[in-house]
């Protein structure tokens, strides 16, 4: 959101630097007196946490690298190795699993805010795509990195998942097969898969480092949403980013490391699986392969279906269609809070999506089979059915005027205020009157 | 349009296939950063096993390792033979024999096997929906509804001459290329 730079360099060294490369004066104008709604509310604390987690998960990672040997023969027994001989290994490996899940719950908080209040709507689609973007190589990376300790549900998942693009044989034979043996260096998953995942799970980390900042930085050309999904219209709709909203997401990040530490002081191996302390052993399948719990819903979907090719591309489609809703959304309004139709199925789709999580974990049979599929069918239906059809017959409630008012409680000042620039354009005129 | 130019085609030429020249030469360095992840001569190298059948009596089964893969060598019982003889093609889920020894025949129990070594299976151990190792090898697993294999993970069944007959798994198993050295013994690859 562009406004006038207030940025004073004080010292004539500060001066001095401003006038050739300009980076405390950015810091300043984006990160200090950044105009931010003043309503915002818990829930907008998750970018920053976020942000967090990323640089956690980098900083643990780089240290475990110094440990670890991507070789079949001596992965697990270095994984071993961190977590009772390497000082203070114990907590590293811990803090870089556990915070792999941190990472996942707060990114689907943030995904599912966002969805809530429409902050995928104009003019933030590229902000939300950029957010699909690091999701995608969010998983890649976790992916990658349950391999590398190589144990049986390590050796197993990537067996299982790898072998998904084996399903392409259906279109071209042997392409499939081409693409797996590719992907595994060789004709099963060997070492030299885990070395070449060794590699691209350290490349990734600063892939999404930099989706983050082109996805900062789109945030910051619109402006951050806020729970009434109007625009910021005049100056006493926002506060300052410092120490307003720096405190509050100061706050809330104590809060989650919280949480964070528990998990890894009291129970570093809760979220992880019994059968991974068995090393690989390619003649041995565990009877009940799951994934990690951030992957089950996906998991249900592609076991949903019963034919291979279909499940594989119903899964990916089930992340590939996020990034087509800023279109498939037609309500005039962004925020579900003045939607009292849509209100409904938004938490029919979160229910949707924790069943399926429950339902991934479990054997593929019976009646589970039966929930998976009408869940994964009300998955596509919420974006394909209900999104454009919910969007354009609902009339949304009544709307405060602007983000003040809605703050303060005055009401009715909205009708003098005719558009405001913003689009969708209902999203701050009155859409309930139209 | 431009009088200043002296030769506006001479120049054109030039810059397109100026273009053209690096855009090739860079995309041919594709091909070695794609290529460098295919199994190497190494790994292909280890393509052959000698599998030494005597020990293996009537009703037992062994797997041997074959390029990182596991092989089922069953030695199966007449009864075995004649329930994977009895079965019509045409009820198959996969008609194919996946034989890489008679490929494209019809999966009759014959086409999965050496004429006069009917009682010898050998096939790629390896469920062929996920990649799993379905039981069926040790005396006491559960070998299926079909008595043959049965794959834990995601419930497919495989009849006494390892072809798929219920469950998600699209194919039978795959017979790799192998050949009798002598009437006990067999090479693999």
């Amino acid at each position: 959101m562009s406004h006038e730079s207030t940025y004073e360099p004080k010292s004539a060294a500060a001066k001095w630097w401003d006038q050739r490369l300009p980076v405390p004066r950015m810091m300043h104008d984006q990160f200090v007196d950044f105009p931010t709604p003043r309503n915002l509310n818990y829930l907008w604390t998750f970018g920053g946490i976020l942000t967090f987690c990323l640089v956690a998960q980098i900083v643990t990672g780089i240290v475990l690298a110094m440990h670890y040997q991507p070789s079949a023969a001596e992965a697990f027994d270095s994984v071993d190795r961190i977590r009772r001989d390497v000082n203070y290994g114990w907590l590293i490996q811990a803090m870089h699993a556990s915070g792999a899940s941190m990472f996942f719950i707060a990114v689907y908080i943030h995904i599912f805010r966002g969805l809530y209040y429409g902050s995928y709507r104009a003019p933030r689609e590229i902000l939300w795509i950029l957010g699909v973007f690091i999701l995608l190589a969010m998983m890649a990376t976790a992916f990658m990195g349950y391999a590398l300790p190589w144990g049986q549900m390590s050796f197993w998942g990537v067996t299982v998942i790898t072998n998904l693009f084996s399903s392409l044989d259906q279109v071209i034979p042997g392409l499939g097969t081409a693409i797996v043996q590719w992907l595994w260096g060789g004709y099963s998953v060997s070492g030299t898969t885990l070395n070449r995942f060794f590699s691209l799970h350290y490349l990734l980390p600063f892939v999404i480092f930099g989706l983050v900042i082109l996805h900062i930085w789109a945030l910051h050309v619109a402006g951050q949403n806020n729970p009434t999904g109007i625009e910021i219209k005049t100056k006493s709709d926002s506060v300052p980013m410092f120490p307003y909203a720096v405190m509050k997401d100061a706050f809330a990040l104590f809060v989650f490391v919280i949480l964070f530490a528990w998990f890894v002081l009291f129970m570093p191996d809760y979220l992880g699986h019994a059968d991974n302390f068995n090393v690989a052993d390619p003649l041995v399948t565990p009877p009940h392969i799951v994934p990690e719990w951030y992957f089950l819903p996906f998991y249900a979907i592609l076991r949903a279906i019963p034919d291979k090719l279909g499940g594989v591309i119903a899964m990916f489609a089930s992340i590939a269609i996020l990034a087509f809703i800023p279109w498939l959304d037609r309500s005039p309004v962004r925020s579900t809070k003045y939607r009292p139709i849509y209100k409904w199925f938004f938490w029919l789709f979160l229910i949707s999506c924790l069943a399926l999580g429950y339902l991934g974990a479990k054997p593929a049979e019976g009646v589970y089979v039966f929930w998976a599929r009408i869940f994964t069918a009300y998955y596509f239906a919420h974006f394909l059915i209900v999104m454009p059809i919910v969007g354009s017959m609902e009339t949304p409630s009544k709307m405060p005027g602007s983000i003040t008012d809605a703050v303060l409680g005055k009401k009715g000042a909205a009708k003098s205020d005719s558009g405001g620039g913003g689009v969708p354009a209902g999203a701050t005129a009155s859409p309930e009157d139209r | 349009m431009s009088a200043d130019v002296e030769d506006p085609q001479r120049r054109d030429i030039l810059v397109v296939a100026a273009t053209a020249f690096s855009a090739v030469g860079a995309a041919s360095l594709i091909w070695p950063f794609v290529h460098q992840m295919n199994p190497d001569a190494g790994a292909q190298a280890l393509a052959s096993t000698e599998v030494d059948l005597s020990p293996i009596a009537e009703g037992q089964a062994i797997t041997v390792m074959w390029r990182g893969k596991p092989v089922f060598i069953r030695n199966r019982t007449p009864e075995e033979v004649e329930a994977a003889k009895k079965v019509k093609v045409d009820e198959l889920p996969d008609p194919v024999s996946r034989n890489e020894n008679n490929p494209g025949t019809p999966a009759t129990d014959a086409n999965r096997t050496v004429e006069g070594q009917e009682k010898w299976l050998v096939m790629v151990g390896i469920c062929t929906h996920l990649g799993c190792i379905p039981k069926g090898q040790a005396l006491a697993d559960s070998k299926g509804d079909f008595g043959g294999w049965f794959c834990p993970c995601h419930g497919s069944h495989y009849d006494t001459s390892g072809r798929i007959r219920k469950g998600p798994a699209p194919r039978n198993f795959d017979v790799p290329p192998y050949k009798f050295v002598s009437d006990t013994k067999i090479l693999i690859g």
